[in-house]
């Protein structure tokens, strides 16, 4: 590393009001090299990726390429620099075709004029050129999300391009799909792309990077040879304290079925068949698209039902109201807090009266349901400063607290948290894990949807495997190591190689 | 799911037409097969040129609207601006015929370019309120539509503008080439090139794109302040041609131009599947929404549907082409 850095950043920072989100941030990246930025959620990762990438303009700090000192005012005055990112957020135009949105914002042809040949066949031999199997012509609503993700990375190859950013690129990506992304990854650092990657995921990203710089609340941290680091010393570093169990052991007592549901058929879902029992925790694990949600939404009613038969508390209840099961006692905790979970715009008061106020005459008492509010934040641990925000500026995880809030605030015996902790960091999510162990062992039935297999592993005392819409197994608390459960991600128990070689050859 | 697959493709070559096209192709024959019926003389040659000719004007305001549409927005203002371009542009004819009464084509210039140079600004200001102040659009164009058809009144005391030369009736209004009318001629050329603009040009896609997901579009680095005033400019320009063209036909400047056709633009871009979601739209179907709400319009006629009948089917047809819309963006962003 003595050649002289790709991109150098010193000093970076940017303060929003009232938050210094990035705090003189150091950074330099070399050519053929691969940088993790690592942290917390809310520790700075995102505001430093959209600065070196022009979507936002530093409070302060320079950048420079190649010894070269750059000020962005946009992506495009980055793009042409040769920095491109790889949004978190996908920037891609759901009803343009695959070709068009990765010429997006410079789409060959001559002058004004498009020339829709040369861009397909452009696409074409960038698609090839990273062995994705994707049909330029076809349009990306109509595509999986991994294959969203691959076409946001091919849309990144073009230009003379010598710095490539990429935020959590694997989130929703299968493993093979993984395995070819890093393929792609080694062969751009070998044509000397310097490349800046976040994920949270050590265990991928310790066989591809050579340096680590861990960020925690906006400020640096350290950075060091990924050689030196190990999973847990990066942890420790992250989380500024040593986190070895953030799960809780939760007691379990089981009770009377209060779920029973018995060849439920629904969209994307086969003759499901379980049950959910007082006092104890039932786990749903499976891939990113195996029905897990869908099975728990058509149970809540959020989406159509056309077989079988789901029993709540011993009434049918099959393809009911959503209102009607919420009112009788059932909780559903959605995954996508931002669309379906809250009101941005309000309040964490308000987003939780919408709850509380389902008791009671016609007038609201409001002072009674602020003393209420004041009692559920306390016990969801949302600190008192937050209070009187609006919820769309809170952090991933004080949002996730205000949604548990919700939770809280009715009376249920039955409560699905479907991703309880999606875009959460470390230490709230230990103080959601104790939620929901106290949940369980006040003799409610819980249910934890997750795509994090530990997560799963963890708090279930008995838990319930899902692939291609079907349920592959249920599994007592002893069978839950990660080798058995995930025999059960694919179709065929004890044949997942095979499976995952069959949808490889199969063009759906 | 699997049901589904397994079905032979003929019966499901409906649902792809619907899919790809739209409510459009469906409405389209039946309301041939109902006016055959009806009225024997609706498919008589002499009736569809003047049909054609009739839907010149919803035709242009449509495709305006279309742009506007596909970015994700739309405009209200579109009748405004018809009747903003009518009167000022005939004021400034008759104020320069009488500085120039001998060079009838400067008349003319100065009118028209008054016309559009009027239209440029309610676009300008549309697009200024939606793209940099983040108004919504319904608000916007619908205040705007507001403050033009007052002025258009308070400018004219609610009297149209008479004493045109009758030089720009003649050719805009009743005027022909090779036997084709010159409105019939100005709209072909027109959708000609907003086919161009909007299926090859660089433009075009980036409209699409700020529709489909502005901020995807501003991470691709897309102005798309830019675009959106572009669009609210183009559809406002459109409209003035459209008032230009049927100040041409009454031969007055009147501020009642235009009075219903936001709606009737809204109408024709939704039957023809634009999404008002953005992001979805085709020129060829835009111009055959527009025809076939004429089409409507004169069967109804023929066959002596009341004219408050009338408005009440047109309103129906909207809402319906709306359900279907929201029935096709499921089939098509679900797969």
């Amino acid at each position: 590393m003595t050649s002289k850095p790709l991109l150098q950043a010193r000093g970076l920072s940017k303060a929003y009001p009232g938050v210094l989100a990035l705090d003189a941030v150091d950074f330099d990246l070399y050519a053929g090299e691969l940088h993790v930025l690592f942290g917390e959620n809310g520790a700075g990762k995102s505001t430093m990726i959209s600065l070196l990438a022009g979507a936002n303009t530093p409070t302060s700090g320079t950048i420079e390429i190649r010894g070269e000192p750059v000020q962005f005012a946009s992506v495009a005055d980055a793009q042409a620099k040769g920095i491109h990112t790889v949004f978190q957020e996908f920037s891609l135009i759901p009803t343009m075709s695959v070709a068009q949105n990765m010429f997006l914002g410079h789409e060959p042809g001559l002058g004004p004029f498009l020339s829709p040949r040369a861009m397909r066949q452009r696409a074409k031999k960038i698609l090839s050129d990273l062995s994705f199997d994707i049909d330029p012509d076809m349009t990306v609503a109509r595509l999986s999300r991994a294959q969203q993700q691959m076409v946001e990375i091919a849309k990144a190859m073009q230009g003379d391009l010598s710095v490539l950013i990429l935020d959590e690129p694997t989130a929703s990506l299968t493993d093979r799909e993984v395995d070819q992304l890093f393929e792609v990854i080694a062969r751009l650092k070998s044509e000397g792309v310097g490349i800046i990657y976040i994920s949270h995921r050590v265990h991928e990203f310790e066989r591809i990077a050579e340096r680590v710089t861990v960020l925690r609340d906006g400020a640096h941290i350290g950075t060091a040879p990924m050689a030196d680091m190990t999973e847990q010393s990066l942890v420790d570093m992250m989380a500024g304290r040593e986190i070895r169990d953030i799960y809780p052991t939760i007691a379990h007592r089981p009770g009377e079925v209060i779920l029973d549901v018995q060849g439920l058929g629904a969209p994307g879902i086969e003759h499901a068949s379980f049950q959910v029992r007082r006092g104890e925790v039932l786990g749903v694990a499976g891939l990113v698209g195996s029905g897990k949600s869908r099975l728990f939404r058509s149970v809540m009613g959020l989406n159509p039902t056309h077989a079988g038969q789901v029993r709540f508390k011993g009434q049918d209840v099959t393809g009911a109201q959503t209102r009607k099961l919420v009112k009788a006692g059932a909780w559903y905790l959605s995954p996508d807090r931002k669309h379906e979970g809250l009101i941005l715009a309000e309040t964490p008061q308000v987003n939780l009266v919408m709850d509380l106020m389902a008791e009671g005459g016609p007038l609201l008492r409001l002072r009674q349901l602020g003393t209420r509010a004041a009692e559920i934040f306390g016990h969801v641990e949302l600190p008192e400063s937050y209070r009187a925000r609006v919820v769309g500026k809170l952090s991933g995880g004080n949002q996730q607290k205000v949604l548990f809030g919700k939770a809280f605030g009715h009376e249920a015996d039955l409560y699905i948290f479907d991703e309880p902790t999606v875009g959460v960091d470390m230490g709230t999510r230990a103080a959601l894990y104790r939620l929901i162990a106290e949940l369980a062992e006040a003799g409610k039935a819980v249910v934890v949807i997750s795509s994090d297999l530990p997560e799963v592993m963890n708090l279930a005392h008995r838990a319930i495997v899902l692939a291609n819409g079907k349920i592959t197994a249920e599994l007592p608390r002893e069978d839950l190591r990660e080798d058995i459960v995930l025999r059960y991600f694919f179709d065929q128990p004890g044949a997942s190689q095979q499976t995952q070689k069959d949808t490889e050859g199969s063009p759906a | 799911m699997m049901q589904a697959n397994s079905k032979p493709s003929l019966a499901a070559l409906p649902l792809r037409i619907f899919i790809k096209l739209g409510v459009l192709p469906f409405f389209l024959i039946a309301a041939i097969v109902i006016f055959t019926i009806a009225a024997p003389n609706f498919l008589s040659p002499q009736n569809l040129i003047n049909v054609a000719r009739q839907s010149v004007y919803l035709v242009l305001v449509s495709l305006g609207q279309m742009l506007v549409l596909i970015s994700g927005g739309f405009d209200l203002s579109v009748g405004t601006v018809i009747a903003l371009s009518s009167v000022v542009s005939a004021l400034a004819m008759t104020w320069a015929a009488q500085i120039f009464p001998d060079t009838v084509w400067l008349v003319i210039l100065i009118g028209a370019s008054a016309g559009f140079a009027v239209a440029l600004i309610v676009g300008a200001v549309n697009g200024i309120g939606v793209a940099l102040f983040d108004v919504s659009p319904f608000i916007m164009t619908l205040g705007v539509s507001s403050v033009g058809t007052g002025l258009a009144l308070f400018l004219t005391g609610g009297v149209p503008v008479s004493g045109l030369p009758f030089a720009f009736g003649d050719t805009f209004g009743f005027g022909r080439v090779f036997g084709v009318p010159v409105p019939v001629v100005i709209a072909v050329i027109a959708i000609l090139a907003m086919w161009v603009l909007m299926a090859r040009t660089r433009v075009g896609a980036r409209i699409y794109a700020v529709g489909g997901n502005i901020k995807a579009a501003h991470l691709s680095a897309i102005n798309t302040r830019g675009v959106l005033i572009l669009v609210y400019g183009l559809c406002a320009v459109i409209a003035a041609l459209t008032g230009l063209l049927l100040t041409a036909r009454v031969e007055s400047g009147d501020a009642n131009l235009g009075g219903t056709i936001a709606m009737e633009s809204i109408a024709a871009c939704v039957i023809a599947g634009v999404s008002l979601r953005g992001g979805i739209g085709r020129v060829e179907n835009v111009v055959l929404g527009a025809f076939f709400i004429i089409l409507v319009q004169n069967g109804m006629n023929l066959a002596q549907v009341s004219s408050y009948m009338q408005m009440v089917l047109i309103g129906l047809l909207l809402i319906l082409a709306v359900i279907f819309d929201q029935l096709r963006y499921r089939m098509i962003v679900k797969g």
